[in-house]
């Protein structure tokens, strides 16, 4: 096994495992950062794949957008049950 | 139980997923894939490299080649904007009251930090057809600065107005350029300009032209998502 496949493997280990974990915790938010980190290895796995490009447009969306836009939408969710 | 019930789920799709696409003639080794047979072998010769000006392959096929596609992109990505303006969006709006109140270590580091990170969007940007990005990962950075300076301030509301209006006339000006290739050379995107030397900042033609309009583009209208995400209708 090359260094190359090693790598490959843990990322890939990692990623199944960061996805159960998002979809099986039981607050929200915690499934939130999940995926966080989730766009964050896919990144590294694109990186390994040779695509600088989509690579990029991963970190950038996936693991910086998105999260932001669903902790927002979280944080005023939790405003309109405490009213 | 339930755990140990989606864990199997779990593994058990990585596995087919992996058995699916394990050496069949879709899926080969990594780094064996024969290029000729997934895209047209015209696209990688050296000439039309040249001809094209980009050094990065991916752009020069994404906006060179596939020009009227990436207009598609940006229409889709406006559609999802107006979408998303039409449920949240309304006359009187006010920032989201979220009970958070952003500290002072916040707020100095995200004044510090915005100018980071608009002058590597513009990069981005800038260089997306020399080194991987472009308009699209560049705009959305744009955004993420926006979001950035709503978070260091809670009474902060960007420019909505302005924001439509760049997106608008960015929008425009795309096709205005797709039209120009119409009128100076023969078909709609097609490059007009002089190609210059594969590799140097001002080269490749209407690319760069089309990526910054597309990297304004984009950032404002994820801009106005994130305000829209973020402002509630005032209650009278």
């Amino acid at each position: 096994m090359t260094f190359f496949e090693i790598i490959s493997l843990v990322i890939g280990i990692l990623l199944l495992a960061i996805a159960f974990m998002a979809i099986n915790s039981k607050k929200l938010i915690n499934s939130v950062l999940f995926l966080s980190a989730l766009s964050m290895l896919a990144v590294v796995a694109f990186v390994l794949m040779r695509a600088p490009d989509v690579a990029i447009t991963e970190a950038v969306i996936g693991s910086g957008l998105v999260t932001a836009l669903f902790v927002f939408t979280l944080l005023s969710l939790k405003r309109r049950e405490s009213e | 139980m339930r755990k140990l019930f989606g864990l199997l789920i779990t593994i058990a799709l990585g596995v087919m997923i992996i058995l699916a696409l394990d050496k069949t003639s879709a899926f080969p080794k990594f780094g064996e894939v024969d290029l000729q047979e997934r895209i047209s072998s015209q696209y990688l010769t050296e000439e039309n490299i040249e001809m094209v000006g980009s050094a990065n392959i991916v752009t020069a096929i994404v906006v060179g080649y596939r020009g009227f596609d990436t207009l598609g992109e940006v229409t889709v990505l406006f559609i999802s904007a107006l979408g998303v303006a039409f449920i949240f969006g309304g006359t009187k709006q006010k920032r989201l009251d979220l009970k958070f109140k952003p500290n002072f270590m916040l707020r100095v580091g995200s004044n510090v930090l915005l100018g980071i990170i608009l002058v590597t969007s513009l990069y981005i940007i800038l260089h997306g057809h020399l080194t991987p990005g472009g308009g699209f990962p560049g705009g959305a950075i744009i955004a993420s600065s926006v979001l950035l300076l709503y978070l260091a301030d809670d009474k902060f509301r960007s420019n909505v107005k302005g924001f439509k209006l760049m997106e608008g006339i960015a929008g425009s000006i795309f096709v205005v350029v797709g039209l120009l290739g119409l009128i100076f050379a023969t078909a709609f995107l097609e490059n007009f300009l002089p190609v210059g030397t594969v590799g140097q900042l001002l080269s490749a033609g209407i690319i760069p032209i089309i990526y910054v309009l597309i990297g304004l583009k984009v950032g404002s209208e994820i801009a106005g998502v994130v305000d829209n995400f973020l402002t509630e209708e005032e209650s009278a």
